[in-house]
Parts: C-alpha cells; structure tokens; sequence
C-alpha cells in the first residue's frame, strides 16, 4: 500500500465511508475509483479489502469480470467502440479494426503516449443510432470506416492538453 | 418442520420443508450425483449442473443442489432427459480438463472422475479450446494446478468459512475464469496460511499437497538414518484410507506399516508434545509470574503462525516462543539421539507424518534450524502415507499392532495425544500448571470445560489461588475475535490456544478426504460427525494412557537430566524455541 500517496488513501476511504451503510456496497465503491482515478490497481483493491472487510480475491474477481473496470491506468481519451449484436451487424467491426490500424493498439490496450485506450464494448444500448463509439462519454453515432481518421486526428490535435 | 409431499420417479415421499431437491433426494434413498454442492450449503453455485434433474412442469432441467422441494414437486432422476443432460455436463467439464489422470494423485479420490464414471461420461467426447492455466508449485505445501480445476467453488467458499481469509476467488469472466489468489499470485506471494483446508474440499486434483515422497525415497537410496515421527491426529484417521470406520484409531498398525517402510525408527511426535508442554507450561508460568507478556498464545500450529505473521504482527509478542513438537523433536533427534546413537546429524533424515500441509512449510524456515541443520527433513501428509503403504503392497488391515521405538522418546502420555485436537493443547498444559501450582495432580484428569467444537471456549480456574483464564479458539475466524480484543487491550486471559484448521488437527488439511460418494458404510451425516469421531478417537486413546500428564513421562524427565538441564534452559531455548517475523502478504 505504500505506493498510494496520502492523499489517494484519504480519497479511497472517503469513497468506501460513502457506502457504509449499503448492505453490498462493493460495485459502487468500484465504479467511484474506476471514474475518479481510471484504474484500480491491486494497492487500491487491499485498501477497500481493509475498509470493506471484504477479500481481496473477491474484490480482484469482480475487477477482472466487469469490462468497466481496470487494473491499469487507461488512456486520456478512452474509445469505446460496442460491438453488440445491431452494431456488429453494422459493420462495427470494421470501425474498431480501423481505430486500432491508426493508433497501432489493440482492443483493451492503451497507446504508449497515454492519450488513447480501445475498449471492446457489448451492447451499450444505442442500437438505434449503430454502429456508435463512445469517447470520454461522447457519442458518436452511425459511423463509417472514413469517419474514424478525422476522429482520431481531432484527439491527436487536442493532445494531452486539459 | 413442516412436511411436504413429493414424487420421485412417480412414487410418493413425504420430506421436510426448506430441503433442496438433492437433500430430499438423499433422505429418500437416492443420491444425485454433484460436485459443486458440499457439505450442507456450504458451497452450492449449482455452477458444475451435475446434479440436474427432471421436474413435472418446470421450465428446462433443474440443479437439484440449489433448488428446494415444494409441495406436489414431481421429480424424475433417471429419465432419459435427465441422464443425458447429467452425462453431457460431466463431458463439458472434461472437455477443459487436461485428463492427465493417471499421472495425478488424487487418482482414485477424484470425484470427476466417480461422477464420470456414475453418469457413464466418456472423456473426449467434446475436444477444443482449453482455459490457459496455472500451475502454482512455489510453496512447499500447496500445489495449485488450474488444469483440473472445474470451478466448483469449494475452496473459495473453504477459505472463507473457515477463516475469513477469503485468499482465493474466482477472477476473470467466463471461459477463462480460474480460481485462485489475486492477479493469479502464487501462495507464496499471496497471505495464505497454507492450511490445506482448500486442498481438504477440492474435488479434483487442482488443489493438492506438495507431494515429498520422493524426497524419502531418495533418502533412503542415499543410505541415510531415516527416523519417522508420527503426529497424534494422524493414527485417528489414517484408518479411513484403508476403509475401515471414520473414527478408528489406528495406532499399532500404522507403526507397523512404518516399520515394513523401513524407516530406522518409528517415534511418536506425542513425546515432543510432552516436552512442548514442559517448555509451554514453565514459559506461561514464568510470565505470569514475572509480569510478562499475557496472554500468551500456542504457537503449535504452523497456519495459525502464518495468519499471526501475516496479520498481527504487533501481536507476535504473545505467541510462545516455542517450537512446534515435531521440529522440538526433530531437533532432539538431530542432538539427543544422534549423540547417544554415536550417528553425525548430517546423517540422519527426520521424516515427520502430519495431518498439515502448512507443517510442510514450516520446516522450511530459517527459524527450524539448529547450526545450519535442519530440525526435521521431509514431512508427508496422512494422506501421502497412505499412498506409500499402499505402493508398498501392505495391507494394511492384516496387520498387527507394534509397539513404536520405545529408546530415548518412546513415551508418551495422554496429555501428548490430545494435542491433535482442539482444546487438546491447552487441557495437557492445565495438567501440569495445575501440578506446578498445587503440587499434586488434578483429580479428574480430564478439564471438560476446554474440550468441544465451539469456535471460541473459555475457562476460569482458580488453581491454588491463582486464577488462570484460558481461551481456545479454532479457525482464523474465530482467533481474530480474540485477537482483535488483545489488541484492543481488552483481552482478560492468560492463556490462548489457537489452532489453525476448525477441529483443530484431526481435521488438518492433510488428513484424509471425507467425502460421502467414498464412504458407503457412513452415515449420511459423516460430513457433520467425523471431527467428534476423529477426536473420541485421541480421547479414548487419551483414557488408554497410564501416564497421562507431561510431566510424568519418565523419558521427558531423563532428557532433562542427561540433557537438556530444565525447561527453558539455554539448551532448550538453542533446541526448542523459536521466533517470529512480521510478514507482507502481497509481496512481489
């Protein structure tokens, strides 16, 4: 635990005193980390197993179940490409083959400058408007293989800047 | 409890309410075949779909292991819809198993492989992809090989139940799901206690003990004195691999089948166990007495160590600073018995046989040797033993009682035996600080109030005007309520023993798998009595003693004199203390 800074630990505990008087508080101390830090390193996971009482194992096991979560650090810009069944009937396999092409990474990796992860996601409820992407939460509907390179180049653009 | 009506096969049973489908089943005279159901609920995902069964008007089959009678429920076992469903997931599971199985030594104790063989699975029939696995052999107790893991869940529901540790779970998401500790770490780089009670509820060979039979054969090939010690839990269970009734004490054939092994000696660990007591008892009495650090706890087994290293390592103050008996009696053999025997330690190979997987470990430590040479060499389990007898081609049923070596540590009293079971440690040590109080002994002999299974007992005694409070407690679960309290400074006793499996030794992860499917002649409620079997077992053989305090083993009184000095002599402390660290759990 020594890797986290103080700050982190009063941070995490906050999060965990949160839930405390949830009767199964264990996804939604998660998914607090998971959108305040972008990963849940297994320093974190024994800090919740101390705060929680709940194992470590148990707590690894449902990181590693839930695509959400993440063991390592993701990339500035996260792309979400869903690969449910109405957009993969849409060709949002192509999509994602061509995210990957340009930034040279695969799905669930993130590119070694840390601006870009690709997560493969299942269905994220948008079939009306597939094949859609979604970056740091915002949509991009009815895409087309031409439509990524723009795509990628406006985030290369903006850089690591805030 | 109310009764409800049900047909099974179309004849009509009246069962009890609130019981599953695989229960009732059971209590009417069949037995569905499962795997991930265990012991009463304590596992049942009805993940392995095994136990599948037909029902009148249900949506599909049913797992009879999660689902509960109800009134006018019409259950068919043997339809063809049912047999067939049972005998495809038995194939499914084979079909991610790497049915190396005669190469595994759970072969013969595998239930996979009996539930193939009942549900008439064939191996092979579905061939494909296969989970990327893990073999885990780093520490010297615990094998972890998820190749023939079928994800029951057992061991994750053991571990938690038994000590709150919860150190394996199930981690990652559908077909490459395994279970093991976080990040697929070893047990070496994980908290684990190595207990063994994983190993103890595993179904197939995915969770084993690290086998050392080979480390005894090769040192009985290189023409080494090899000296066999035998723990007291053991010869109340070694019986039930032989098939005899759980609960049979076993002593003198076990003797005899280790003499037919060749071992150089067979002695009885219990003679350490009195001088544990020896040492114990005169440490207690001379913190009591000197304004030490109280309570003090046992340090006799080595899981429970591992916990208390792990997790109170601001507490290791309290455990006594003695070794466990059979490294005590390691080292006397390496010192005592080697001098008498005109033998160079370096010769002889102390083999300990134990009802623990974590004793493996422990005779690892830095900490268990004396000048650099080991306490004791090789340690196999009850179960390793039993392999070994049975390789030899003893039969073990036909043999007669012997007699172990009766030289230099051949006796033992009943104080010695208990040891191998819950409140058994503490019952020898008030035998004797009830005789170094008073001067005489206690006149029941027996101390009732500390002997039973519950998680925590405890005891007041008022022994010549020195009131001593003992506390036993059994399962890591339970020793971290104590624990928590003497951190808290709350704590009101002297005198603590922690065991680290529930039952204390006779239930050790390296005793012998209960499991109803391999013990047709047991009653159905096995899974709930073989500890009190186990432990009636030391007990009777306890009551069989003529010498039944430490302190009057004349043996024990020679080694002092020739030897040793008195308890908690520098010799004594040089042989038979040890010490403790403090340990990171995730270390990398």
């Amino acid at each position: 635990m020594e890797h986290i800074s103080e700050a982190g630990v009063k941070k995490i505990c906050e999060i965990c005193d949160r839930y405390a008087n949830e009767k199964t508080p264990l996804m939604m101390i998660l998914s607090d980390i998971q959108n305040e830090y972008g990963y849940i390193p297994l320093d974190v996971q024994q800090l919740v197993s101390e705060k929680t009482g709940i194992s470590v194992a148990e707590i690894y096991g449902v990181v590693t179940f839930y695509s959400f979560f993440s063991l390592e650090p993701k990339g500035k810009y996260v792309i979400g490409c869903c690969l449910g069944t109405a957009c993969y009937v849409k060709g949002a396999q192509q999509i994602i083959d061509k995210f990957s092409e340009l930034i040279g990474i695969g799905p669930g990796e993130t590119s070694e400058d840390g601006l870009f992860t690709i997560d493969a996601l299942r269905c994220i409820g948008a079939c009306g408007i597939a094949p859609a992407v979604t970056i740091n939460g915002k949509v991009y509907p009815k895409l087309t293989v031409d439509m990524v390179e723009p795509i990628v180049e406006e985030y290369r653009a903006l850089g690591g800047a805030n | 409890m109310a009764k409800l009506n049900i047909k099974i096969e179309g004849v009509s049973y009246q069962v009890e309410e609130g019981m599953t489908i695989l229960e009732a089943a059971k209590a009417c005279g069949y037995e569905i075949p499962s795997l991930c159901a265990f012991n009463h609920g304590e596992c049942s995902n009805g993940s392995c779909r095994v136990c599948l069964v037909e029902v009148a008007g249900a949506r599909g089959l049913v797992a009879s292991c999660v689902n509960p009678v109800s009134e006018g429920m019409d259950i068919r076992i043997s339809s063809a819809k049912a047999t067939e469903a049972r005998r495809a997931s038995v194939e499914l599971l084979l079909s991610n198993h790497n049915q190396n199985c005669q190469q595994c030594d759970k072969n013969g104790q595998c239930e996979l492989l009996y539930v193939a063989s009942v549900t008439g699975a064939r191996e092979g029939k579905y061939q494909g992809v296969k989970t990327p696995t893990t073999l885990d052999e780093l520490t010297p107790s615990i094998v972890r090989d998820t190749s023939k893991c079928i994800l029951c869940g057992r061991c994750v529901a053991r571990c938690e139940n038994a000590h709150g540790l919860g150190i394996l779970g199930f981690q990652n998401r559908g077909f490459k799901t395994i279970v093991g500790p976080a990040e697929d770490r070893s047990f070496a780089n994980s908290p684990c206690i190595l207990c063994g009670q994983c190993v103890s509820v595993c179904p197939t060979g995915a969770l084993m003990e690290k086998s050392e039979i080979g480390k005894v054969d090769a040192a009985f090939k290189a023409g080494k004195h090899v000296v066999v010690q035998t723990a007291p839990a053991v010869r109340a269970a070694l019986g039930e691999e032989f098939g005899l009734p759980v609960g049979t004490p076993v002593t003198g054939k076990m003797v005899a089948a280790l003499k037919r092994l060749g071992f150089h000696k067979v002695y009885d660990t219990n003679f350490a166990a009195d001088l544990t007591i020896m040492e114990e008892g005169t440490e207690l009495l001379s913190r009591i007495e000197g304004g030490g650090v109280l309570p003090m706890i046992t340090s006799c087994s080595p899981g429970w160590v591992n916990y208390a290293e792990y997790n109170y390592s601001d507490l290791l103050d309290h455990l006594s600073t003695c070794k466990s008996p059979h490294q005590m009696q390691g080292a006397i053999i390496k010192s005592y018995y080697a001098e008498k025997n005109d033998l160079d330690p370096k010769d002889i190979f102390v083999v300990s046989i134990m009802p623990c997987t974590a004793k493996k470990d422990e005779k690892e430590r830095e900490q268990m040797q004396v000048e650099g040479i080991k306490d004791v060499d090789a340690v196999l389990t009850t179960r390793e033993l039993a392999r070994m007898i049975k390789r030899a081609g003893i039969m073990f049923n036909r043999l007669p009682d012997e007699e172990f070596d009766q030289d230099l540590m051949g006796e033992y009293t009943g104080a010695g035996v208990i040891f191998g079971v819950t409140g058994g440690v503490m019952e020898a040590a008030l035998r004797t600080v009830y005789f170094v109080l008073t001067g005489k002994e206690h006149e029941a002999i027996k101390f009732e109030q500390v002997r039973g299974f519950e998680g925590i007992r405890e005891a007041s005694l008022d022994i010549n005007g020195t009131v001593v409070n003992v506390a036993i407690a059994h399962g890591m679960k339970n020793a971290k309520v104590l624990l928590d309290d003497i951190r808290a400074g709350k704590s009101k006793y002297h005198f603590i023993e922690i065991m680290g499996c529930p039952g204390g030794c006779i239930a050790g992860g390296g005793q012998p798998y209960v499991r109803s499917c391999f013990l047709p002649n047991e009653d159905d409620d096995i899974m709930d009595t073989y500890k009190e079997k186990r432990a009636q077992a030391l007990y009777s053989e306890d009551e069989r003693q003529v010498l039944r305090q430490s302190h009057n083993n004349p043996q024990i009184k020679k080694l002092y004199d020739e030897f040793l000095g008195k308890p908690n002599s520098h010799k004594a402390h040089r042989l038979l203390h040890t010490h403790y660290n403090g340990r990171v759990g995730f270390n990398d």
